[in-house]
């Protein structure tokens, strides 16, 4: 008999060991690895006899949220079996400790399970593994995809690469977050970067079709993608008090204006990527700082229009000329890559520093770059009016979002 | 060619990347029936491939495509070397072959492998056309409707039930073959699921060939199991009840005679001639005259000792291998059961009550697999009747052959006839039949309830008449009738404490009633029930052959003892009176026996309030001792008190009677039939009563007897919210909501420490029970309030070290509110509510002539002389009734107890006989097709008759196979009969499948629990997908009958076998409110279901 606890090592006849394995399944063999920690968890709770074997499997899944989320949390079994104790679950089901372990790991193996099928969403729909319902799947793909703000932060604009992969731990130590945490969100970044980079056509409505995440998570995730394109520099110290969703808008701004796909949906080219020609055009500008009487003219305007309606106002005249230079430096200088990085850092130092030095406030932003926008249009000399508001309808709302503390 | 099979390949999606270099499949399929092979192209390049190819035709026998699974092969090409195997899909056709069933086969279903799980899926479509084939002399069943379902299923109509089909074939185990020293394990586990796959196509056409032969046209209840012997074989069985069915159309009058089977119809001349003038002398004579041949022994008073009246009998020539005990079936003697009798009113009911009888005896046995009946159909229910018997697999002579196997299960099927007819009864119902083995020995079991079934269903063509003379044969009221004894008050069985009823007050009841059988829906019940579980665990030496054997069978006794002790406390504890849907399986393992005994406890109105239980100290005087009896008398009566209230047991206590003896008369009423099938006519017994102890006490004069007191207190209350039961439903809930989740839960405990005892043992055991109750009451906190029905344990012992116990149930969602509001008139509205279709139930007990022929008598001993040596097998038989009136004082001390067992142990000598047959160590396989020339007649008209799908559907097909966004069909499933909140409009076809799954890579897949954990996920996957391809949407009656694991962690591999059954159907929300949702549960539906009958 081919006896199975006794028989002589069967890899050896089993002619299948040659046959390349799936890709999915060596991942899914790596996590699986996880698993085996955990049962030896278990048997440490259990001296007096042990456990060989629990398994609790239902005909539609079972799925406990809160279990789901200390998962994606990256607690250990242990851990989420104490921390569920003490949310008090026990007392509300007469439930004892060991029940509660045994939950766990089986919830913990059946998200280990899933977890491969969560990395393309569409195949949890019509997979056959498991019954679950559609508002159920929902649940689960969302929280799988969602994130810590606090990690994204740290990542965003940073390469989606190995070398990144190897400093999470560095970044879980700082924001709190567990490596097994970081390596998942980290690695959903990098899935749907991949996915999108090749596709064609809005980068928001491809996410969320391919990962069926909800509208603000799949704005999200475009964010994250368009600042790992472009490389945006977030990490400096005077662009730490901006949070991930002051960035997330900035670059929502900067997809539906500033590329391609943001004029004519039909082109071939895709949204991840700024419009070269636009970019172009934007040197044009410099005529407002260049040209000394449309600087001159330009100013006269927008200080008619400020005085007396705020405090700020001496500063305002005093800085105009700087302030102008500064934005409009900005623009020309957007054909670089490397200037494109530094995006973020230029609005800061060249605009939001020195307006914050004079105290000014939001509702003085407002007012000035409103004033300075439409000022230009009046100018007869300044013929670039269409890129001049596509270019300031971005910073505008940009500096709205970044101008606080 | 009695049949084409056409399948087309369609699709396929989520294939593995089988080209590491392209991260790419180049897949194509190979389809094979029988001999014959087809491949589709190559799709290159594709985890997706569309083949989208022709129709593949087989032109077959409709015998292989009974037996014949459709085998689906998918592989990816490989230019330079072998080409690999990426799965299978095994699909059964079967489904297809009857007409009431499905149409078509059409959908996703996961590519299996044995060593890597599903890895993708394909889409398959598949019709067969069948041609009539008019051969008389045919093998093949088509049309034969299967049921896994234990009633009859709804929107059916029994017109007929004929009664008990069995079958059993072997093979050897291709794990045991030479060969697999050199193939590999992928290849012997195909082996192995395509040879179990053909096997039980094969039985399941054997009993639908016997099911026809009988007239019927379906198996109800019916239950598959196999046996892995190891080196003697691999066997799989069969038992069901044959019937004959009516769909239920919605116009259909109920009390037309009409939906008579054809073949019927002699037989139901035949009796109509004695009805003119229904005498019993004319019965006599029809009964010598035309049941004589067949069954020569039934008129004869066997003991359960006698030799069993082999009677074999291979009625065609071809039958090498299967079992046959068939001709036992064909006794349709023309005893006409006298269809005017009735008539004759009231006082005949003794006379009815015999011809019943002796009808039923007719049939070899009056065997029942159903656990569900029509209202009035039971009589009245004796007790349980069990047998068991140890054999050595290792002692039978002719390993290939079934006979032995045979031989051993007709010995265990005539003793629990002759237990039935002890109780006074005639029948037997909620039959079931059971293994366990370690290595070469093996315990067969077989339990039941023994009943008396009414005549009224007894006779045929006079349906009417037994309706309008209801009131004359039915004095008792249907809430009641079936607790009152069955046996004669004065020539009792075993002493029983007997009262009036307490319903009717008009019969004898026992004071406690023990049952296999789901709680009739008619009965009066006070509160509601629970799950009762009695656990064991025994030591026994590590032995080999006869003395490891021997050893088995003294011990079995007692084990069935001390469950049975268990249970009555238990139920004394709960303050209830009745057990219904009791199973007791014992497990046998290298060094040590299980014993779990699960049921449900209810209290009956009609029988008497449960007395309480008294401790009583052994030793007076020693005060802290009375102290400690004291507390611990306090501890039961308050629990029994909590108990009542958790059930809401408050009978209403009218009598003085009740009142009258709180401790009534302890007799004793237990007792043990022992016997051993080859020793002649000696029949020990054993009397389960303690001696003459009057005193109905816990007697407390050891640890041990504290620790049973202990022991029987630990079961922990169901958390509130919660019932849990393990029949069909809860007795006293009512008003069941939809939420249905079905579940599957398997845990194995390794017993670290080798010096255990029993009492440690035990421990364990009852933890490991009780901890995976609380564990479901947790996990399924969401669903509260609900009910575990169905709950039903598996237990073994694989390894020496090893526990392993399996459940599978369902938990139900009820309605708060209804369920407590006591529904006090239920009974009543039942009777006046019920549909003639219910009533209509008549057994088959008139033979036709005809088919009452064939076996010359000179046969069948020439049989009884082929099976001697058989007979002569190493074999210890070991059979206990359960009685119905078992005492209220089981409750011993054990000291007192042990030394009845002492006594008893001296009085039943095991006997055991050395077989020196040697074991055969070559065998050929056995699974046989024989063909024959078939005259086939097909016409035009047959073949547009069966001429596949409307196009409507097929169109509808067509259009969801876009491979995205079509979505999964839900699929239910549940272990029950039906779904709440939905009726069941159609049956698609029982689902009954095996599985084997091995990985060589233990650790990386998640340890044994992962391992488990997704090949059981696998197998429902499985399950629903094939449903969904019939065009279900439900599996009802779903059981796992199998699942048997292996592990070496330390080579890092283990293997799992799975086998699953049950029917799949389809059926939709009940739109019309039921004005009475118990009505709608119980099974009432069939009426109202056929309305949107396809």
């Amino acid at each position: 008999m081919r006896d199975i606890c006794s028989g002589s090592t069967q890899s050896d006849r089993e002619h299948s060991s040659t046959v390349p394995e799936a890709v999915e399944q060596a991942e899914w063999q790596q996590s699986n690895a996880e698993c085996l920690v955990l049962e030896t968890g278990w048997d440490n709770t259990q001296n007096k006899m042990a456990v060989e074997l629990d398994v609790f499997v239902g005909n539609t899944t079972i799925m406990d949220e809160e279990v789901y989320q200390l998962w994606l949390d990256g607690y250990t079994v242990n851990d989420a079996v104490k921390v569920r104790m003490e949310g008090g679950v026990m007392e509300e089901c007469e439930a004892s400790a060991d029940v509660l372990l045994s939950d766990t790991m089986d919830q913990y193996r059946t998200f280990q399970m899933c977890e491969r099928l969560l990395h393309s969403p569409s195949k949890l729909a019509n997979q056959l593994l498991f019954q679950i319902p559609p508002n159920r799947q929902a649940m689960l793909i969302e929280r799988y995809y969602a994130f810590d703000d606090a990690f994204v932060r740290e990542v965003l604009g940073k390469k989606l690469s190995k070398g990144t992969k190897k400093d999470l731990d560095d970044i879980g130590a700082k924001t709190g977050v567990t490596l097994k945490s970081c390596r998942r969100q980290f690695d959903n970044f990098k899935r749907v970067f991949k996915v999108v980079e090749e596709l064609k056509g809005p980068l928001v409505e491809n996410i969320r079709h391919h990962f069926l995440l909800s509208d603000k998570l799949g704005r999200d995730y475009a964010a994250i993608v368009f600042f790992a394109n472009h490389r945006f520099e977030t990490g400096k110290r005077k662009l730490q008090y901006l949070t991930f969703q002051d960035f997330a808008f900035c670059a929502g701004q900067l997809i539906s204006n500033w590329t391609v796909g943001a004029v004519d949906n039909m082109v071939e080219d895709m949204d991840v990527d700024l419009d070269k020609e636009f970019l172009q055009e934007l040197k044009e500008l410099k005529v407002l700082i260049t040209d000394k009487d449309l600087l001159d003219q330009h100013k006269s305007l927008v200080c008619t229009a400020l005085r007396g309606k705020t405090k700020a106002f001496n500063e305002m005249e005093a800085n105009f000329k700087n302030l102008s230079r500064g934005l409009v430096n900005i623009a020309a200088k957007l054909t670089n890559t490397k200037d494109v990085r530094d995006f973020f850092i230029d609005l800061v130092e060249k605009f939001i520093e020195p307006c914050r030095s004079d105290r000014w406030t939001a509702a003085d932003m407002r007012l000035y770059l409103t004033h300075y926008n439409n000022s230009a249009h009046i100018l007869d000399t300044f013929k670039h009016q269409a890129v001049w508001d596509r270019y300031m309808v971005v910073i505008k709302s940009c500096i709205f979002k970044m101008y606080h503390d | 060619m009695p049949g084409k099979l056409k399948v087309k390949i369609v699709a396929g999606r989520h294939l593995p990347v089988m080209d590491r270099a392209s991260d790419l499949t180049d897949a194509f399929v190979e389809v094979k029936f029988g001999n014959t092979t087809f491949k589709t192209d190559v799709f290159p390049k594709s985890l997706n491939p569309q083949w989208n190819s022709e129709w593949f035709k087989f032109e077959v026998d409709d015998e292989d495509l009974q037996d014949e699974p459709l085998q689906v092969t998918v592989l990816d090409h490989d230019t330079y070397s072998a080409n690999d195997a990426i799965g299978k899909v095994y699909i059964d056709i079967d489904p297809l072959l009857c007409s009431e069933a499905a149409s078509v086969i059409s959908g996703w279903f996961p590519i299996y492998d044995t060593i890597h799980g599903i890895r993708g899926e394909i889409n398959v479509l598949v019709k067969v056309e069948l041609f009539n084939d008019l051969n008389r002399f045919r093998q093949s069943s088509c049309g034969v409707k299967f049921f896994c379902t234990t009633s009859i299923p709804r929107c059916y109509r029994a017109a007929m039930v004929h009664g008990f089909v069995e079958e059993l074939v072997v093979n050897e185990d291709p794990e045991y073959q030479w060969i697999d020293r050199i193939r590999s394990p992928r290849a012997s586990n195909e082996a192995r699921q395509r040879l179990i796959s053909l096997m039980s196509g094969e039985l399941q056409r054997k009993i639908g060939l016997k099911v026809l032969e009988m007239g019927g046209n379906a198996v109800v209840g019916y239950l598959q199991c196999f046996d892995l012997e190891g080196e003697s074989g691999l066997v799989v069985r069969a038992i069901g009840t044959a019937c004959t069915l009516d769909k239920l159309s919605s116009g259909s009058a109920p009390n037309s005679n009409t939906h008579m089977h054809p073949n019927t119809a002699p037989a139901s001349n035949a009796c109509n001639s004695p009805s003119k003038d229904g005498k019993e002398p004319v019965f006599g004579e029809d009964l010598t005259s035309s049941s004589g041949p067949p069954t020569p022994f039934r008129a004869l008073p066997t003991t359960s000792s006698s030799p069993p009246p082999f009677s074999p009998s291979k009625p065609c020539s071809r039958q090498s291998s299967s079992s046959d005990t068939d001709l036992s079936l064909t006794p349709k003697t023309g005893m006409g059961s006298g269809g005017s009798v009735g008539k004759e009113a009231g006082p005949l009911k003794t006379l009815l009550r015999q011809q019943t009888q002796t009808a039923l005896e007719q049939r070899e046995f009056p065997f029942f697999t159903l656990t569900s009946f029509p209202p009035g159909f039971l009589l009245h229910v004796g007790g349980v009747v069990s047998a068991r018997s140890v054999k050595l697999l290792d002692r039978i002579h002719n390993p290939d052959e079934p006979e032995t196997r045979d031989a051993w299960w007709e010995e265990i099927r005539q003793e629990i006839k002759s237990h039935a007819k002890a109780l006074g009864c005639h029948g037997v119902v909620g039959y079931s039949e059971s293994t366990s083995i370690c290595e070469e020995v093996c315990i067969l079991s077989a339990s039941g309830t023994a009943a008396i079934l009414n005549p009224r269903y007894m006779r045929e063509g006079c349906l009417d008449i037994g309706i309008s003379d209801h009131r004359f044969e039915e004095p008792s009221p249907p809430s009641c009738g079936f607790c009152h004894i069955p046996y004669d008050e004065l020539n009792m069985p075993f002493p029983a404490q007997l009262t009036y009823c307490y319903h009717c007050r008009r019969q004898k009841v026992p004071d406690v009633l023990f049952t296999t059988i789901n709680l009739p829906q008619e009965a009066a019940v006070t509160g509601k029930g629970c799950l009762i579980q009695a656990r064991l665990c025994r030591l026994k030496k590590k032995a080999q052959g006869e003395v490891n054997a021997t050893a088995i069978s003294n011990l079995l006794p007692f084990m069935e003892y001390e469950l049975h002790t268990q249970l009555m406390n238990k139920l004394k504890l709960r303050s209830m009176n009745a057990l219904f849907g009791l199973h007791i399986q014992i497990s046998v393992g290298e060094n040590m026996l299980l014993g779990l005994a699960s049921a449900t406890g209810v209290y009956l109105t009609a029988l008497p309030a449960p007395g309480g239980i008294q401790i009583a100290g052994k030793t007076t005087g020693d005060l802290s001792n009375e102290h400690h009896i004291l507390t611990i008398q306090k501890r039961i009566n308050d629990t029994i008190a909590k108990n009542k209230e958790l059930y809401q047991i408050n009978p209403a206590e009218l009598t003085e009677e009740v009142v009258g003896s709180p401790i009534p008369e302890p007799r004793q009423r237990s007792r043990l039939f022992r016997s051993h099938s080859e020793s002649s006519d000696e029949l020990s017994e054993l009397d389960l009563s303690h001696g003459k102890k009057d005193a109905f006490v816990l007697e407390i004069d050891d640890t041990d007897a504290v620790e049973d007191i202990h022991s029987l207190l630990t079961d922990a209350p169901t958390p509130t919210g919660f019932y849990s039961c393990n029949t069909e439903i809860m007795p006293g809930i009512y008003s069941w909501t939809s939420g249905v989740q079905m579940f599957t839960s398997v845990r194995v405990f390794r017993l670290s420490n080798a010096s255990l005892t029993n009492q440690g043992l035990n421990k364990i055991f009852t933890d490991l029970c009780e901890n995976l109750l609380k564990s479901f009451y947790f996990k399924l906190r969401s669903m509260i309030p609900c009910c575990l029905c169905q709950l039903n344990f598996t237990v073994a012992v694989p390894e020496e070290e090893l526990i392993q116990v399996a459940v599978t149930a369902v938990a139900m969602t009820f309605d708060k509110d209804q369920a407590q509001e006591k529904p006090a008139d239920k009974p009543t509205t039942k009777g006046g509510s019920e549909t003639e279709e219910q009533l209509q139930f008549p057994m088959e007990l008139c033979a036709d002539a005809s088919s009452a022929n064939t076996q010359p008598s000179s046969k069948i001993s020439g049989t009884v002389s082929l099976l001697t040596p058989a007979a002569k097998l190493c074999q210890n038989q070991l059979v206990m009734v359960l009685s119905p009136g078992v005492p209220e004082n089981t409750n011993v001390s054990s000291r007192a107890a042990s030394v009845d067992y002492g006594s008893f142990a001296d009085r039943c000598s095991t006997w055991l006989e050395l077989l020196r047959l040697k074991a055969h160590t070559i065998r050929r396989g056995s699974v046989k097709t024989s063909r024959r020339t078939q005259s086939l007649i097909h016409s035009v008209s047959s073949l547009e008759h069966c001429s596949p799908l409307p196009e409507g559907r097929s169109r509808s097909l067509r259009s969801n196979r876009s491979f995205r966004g079509s979505p999964v069909t839900v699929v239910k499933m549940t272990p029950l009969s039906f779904l709440p909140g939905t009726r069941i409009i159609k049956y698609l076809g029982i689902i009954n499948m095996f599985f084997i799954r091995e990985t060589t890579s233990l650790r990386e897949e998640g340890g044994v629990s992962g391992f488990l954990h997704t090949f059981i996920a696998e197998v429902f996957a499985m399950v629903r997908a094939h449903v969904a391809a019939l065009g279900g949407n439900a599996v009802v009656s779903y059981s796992m009958k199998e699942c048997m694991l292996m592990e070496n962690p330390n080579k890092n591999q283990a293997q799992c076998l799975i086998n699953v059954s049950g029917d799949a159907v389809i059926c939709v929300r009940e739109t019309d409110q039921e004005p009475n949702p118990s009505m709608a549960n119980i099974g009432q539906t069939c009426a109202s279901g056929t309305d949107g009958a396809t």
